[in-house]
């Protein structure tokens, strides 16, 4: 199965890239909506029998990382009339730096870690570690609310990947709660970004900066 | 009987969301309340309380955990009608309906015996407290509730990766991977230690945030300085203590796999630590509600340095556990009728509460007073015990420290509350906003009555409970 895998982590890994260094914000969405839709079809080939439970998981995994949550950023986006990242706090050739050296961490951090046998040769654990990493680099670096939230997205993108080390432990419910509880945060965010251009009639966060001490 | 426990409440939300009339919605919570805590004692009665298959246990620290923050449920569930009538423009729909909702996920946090469970529980706490906190739909709360949910969601999404390394922990040991807590428990002493390290690292980064302990605290101040005195008694009794539970558990495993060592050591410099840094912040803290914060974050540090002392420390700490639980209600909730008689929360405006609101005023004094560990009261009781298990097994640099900091705690919290208590109000702020009602005032009585025998006399099923939760941490 690795001979598929490995492929579409590198595509991963690429669009972690991608993401970093897009500046219109429309990209930075479609970019984790792709990484959505490849996370979909790995977390496919990971199971070792394609059940129905496999193919329920990758089906709900496309419809909400590739095309759901996506698609409500995409729409706030419209909402509040922005196009691209002003000024991020970290430039984007900068993160791009921070980004790839972050990977070549995770993959030593990786290589340093004992890998199981099922897990050895596949780049499942440092595709995650670099894709937490990326996004980290999104949240801390980026003023705009929506990015932020797509920093979010993708972070949780790596730990998935480390989820798929575990299929057989993760049971079902489990992995649907938690796909859940991502819809419901990235909603609740969404509101909380609309009220927040209601208020400021930006989406800058630096504005959010009343609370201090 | 594990079940029931979640589902009732939930039950109650549903209705207390669906129902029409709006005179009646916050006697529901109530009702949810006292309902719970007769179920609650029914399981604490039963020795044996498990469903699903092993996911759902209670625990001895679950029980403890489960007994205190339901009885603290009750107190804010008496108070929330009194709340409500003085803030007609409120969403009190959506208010009520997630008030008993987190007290239902509460619930579930403490009887979850499955990491990955566990972990839902705790995001969809974190998501079920953001409309609380946005209840006053002031610009304020909305940059609390945005740092609220992203710096909360990032530190359990890290505390996700966690679990997930330590399943990968036992599949390297060739075990069947399983986030059951009694299969990592069985499994523990063959796992792989680099990844149980890593794994404890990050649960205890990822929980830590939804603790707040420094330097993952920075929402808390922002968040309980906003929020409604129930959402920040729920919060800094309830949900800090269950996100405090899931750390033990994965304590728990590191014990079992002989790494209670490496474990304690992170644990200590976090408490000492955040400890440090809520000193530091309360000092000249001009805002009485984010100090109680900065209170929140020392007494989250003395819980994880409580643990890292290990041995007798842990019975200190369980009984620390219950007492900051109750006395962060009875502050919040009176610092609230304060907040809400002034119409300000700044020590600029707010002066001669003791004359103003003088129930509120004597209420917030006092727990002020058990807080940072004033005899009688319970604080005392359990802050002595750890000092006195870090001075027993030779941990004497680590009791001095803490010693200083509760030192410090002390003279910085009395600056800022003593201002707020003492002297005439100024003519300015002379009228009462929102008068102190029995519905109001009496939950945060009952609860420092319950702080006040807690230092005096523990009752014996109590101490059995206590007991019990302690033995399974000391690590033996």
């Amino acid at each position: 199965m690795a001979v598929i895998i490995d492929p579409l982590l590198i595509v991963v890994l690429l669009l972690n890239f991608f993401v970093l260094g897009a500046s219109r914000m429309k990209s930075i969405i479609s970019g984790s909506a792709a990484q959505g839709v490849v996370l979909g079809a790995i977390a496919l080939l990971a199971h070792d029998e394609f059940g129905f439970q496999a193919l329920l998981i990758a089906l709900v995994t496309i419809t909400l990382k590739g095309i759901g949550i996506p698609w409500m950023l995409g729409r706030a986006l419209r909402d509040v009339g922005i196009r691209r990242e002003v000024e991020p706090y970290i430039g984007l050739i900068p993160s791009l730096l921070v980004g790839a050296l972050g990977t070549g961490l995770a993959i030593l951090f990786a290589h340093a870690l004992p890998l199981a046998k099922q897990s050895v040769g596949s780049l499942l654990v440092p595709t995650s570690l670099s894709t937490v990493l990326t996004g980290f680099i999104l949240l801390t670096s980026r003023r705009k609310a929506i990015s932020q939230v797509v920093g979010y997205l993708i972070l949780e993108n790596g730990v998935f990947i480390m989820g798929l080390t575990l299929v057989s432990a993760m049971p079902f419910l489990v992995e649907m709660g938690v796909l859940l509880d991502l819809l419901v945060g990235i909603f609740v965010m969404g509101i909380i970004v609309n009220h927040i251009q209601r208020e400021y009639a930006s989406l800058d966060t630096t504005r959010l900066s009343q609370l201090k001490g | 009987m594990a079940l029931i426990l979640i589902i009732v409440p939930l039950c109650l939300a549903i209705t207390a969301f669906l129902v029409p009339w709006d005179r009646l919605r916050p006697w529901i919570v109530t009702i949810g309340g006292v309902v719970q805590l007769g179920l609650v004692a029914v399981a604490l009665a039963t020795p044996d309380v498990h469903g699903l298959n092993g996911w759902l246990v209670l625990d001895p620290v679950g029980r403890v955990v489960l007994g205190f923050t339901t009885v603290l449920f009750v107190a804010c569930s008496f108070y929330v009608p009194g709340y409500l009538a003085q803030r007609p423009a409120g969403n009190k729909r959506i208010f009520c309906a997630c008030v008993l909702l987190v007290l239902s996920i509460l619930t579930l946090i403490t009887e979850a015996y499955h990491l990955g469970l566990m972990w839902v529980a705790i995001e969809a706490s974190t998501l079920a407290t953001a409309p609380l906190l946005y209840f006053n739909r002031t610009p304020r709360s909305l940059e609390a509730v945005w740092k609220y949910l992203l710096i909360g969601s990032v530190g359990i999404a890290l505390a996700l990766l966690g679990c997930f390394f330590l399943g990968y922990a036992s599949l390297y040991a060739g075990r069947a991977p399983s986030l059951l807590l009694n299969d990592l428990l069985h499994n523990a002493p063959y796992m792989s230690r680099s990844w149980l390290h890593a794994a404890f690292i990050l649960l205890l980064v990822g929980y830590g945030t939804k603790m707040g302990l420094a330097p993952m605290h920075t929402w808390k101040p922002d968040a309980y300085g906003e929020a409604p005195g129930v959402a920040g008694t729920l919060l800094a009794g309830g949900l800090t203590s269950g996100a405090f539970l899931a750390i033990l558990r994965i304590y728990r495993v590191c014990i079992a796999a002989g790494e209670g060592n490496f474990a304690r050591k992170p644990m200590i410099v976090l408490g000492l630590f955040s400890m440090l840094v809520a000193g530091l912040f309360m000092a000249k803290q001009k805002d009485f509600k984010r100090m109680l914060a900065y209170s929140s974050v020392e007494h989250m540090g003395i819980l994880v340095l409580g643990i890292g002392l290990g041995g007798a420390a842990a019975f200190g700490t369980v009984l620390h556990l219950m007492n900051n639980g109750f006395t962060k209600g009875v502050l919040f909730l009176s610092a609230g009728n304060i907040h809400r008689a002034f119409g300000s929360k700044s020590t600029d405006d707010v002066r001669g509460a003791l004359k103003k609101v003088p129930y509120s005023g004597a209420l917030l004094l006092a727990g002020f007073f058990a807080i940072t560990g004033t005899p009688p009261f319970g604080p005392f009781l359990s802050e002595f015990t750890i000092f006195n298990a870090a001075i027993g097994s030779g941990q004497y640099l680590i009791g001095a420290l803490f010693l200083l900091m509760l030192v410090v705690v002390f003279v910085g919290m009395g600056a800022t509350l003593l201002s707020v208590l003492q002297g005439e109000p100024s003519p300015s702020t002379a009228k009462v906003l929102a008068p102190e009602r029995i519905l109001t005032v009496a939950p945060a009585i009952g609860l420092l009555a319950i702080v006040l025998m807690l230092g005096i006399y523990i009752p014996t099923p109590v101490e059995t409970l206590l007991r019990a939760a302690a033995l399974s941490l000391e690590g033996r």
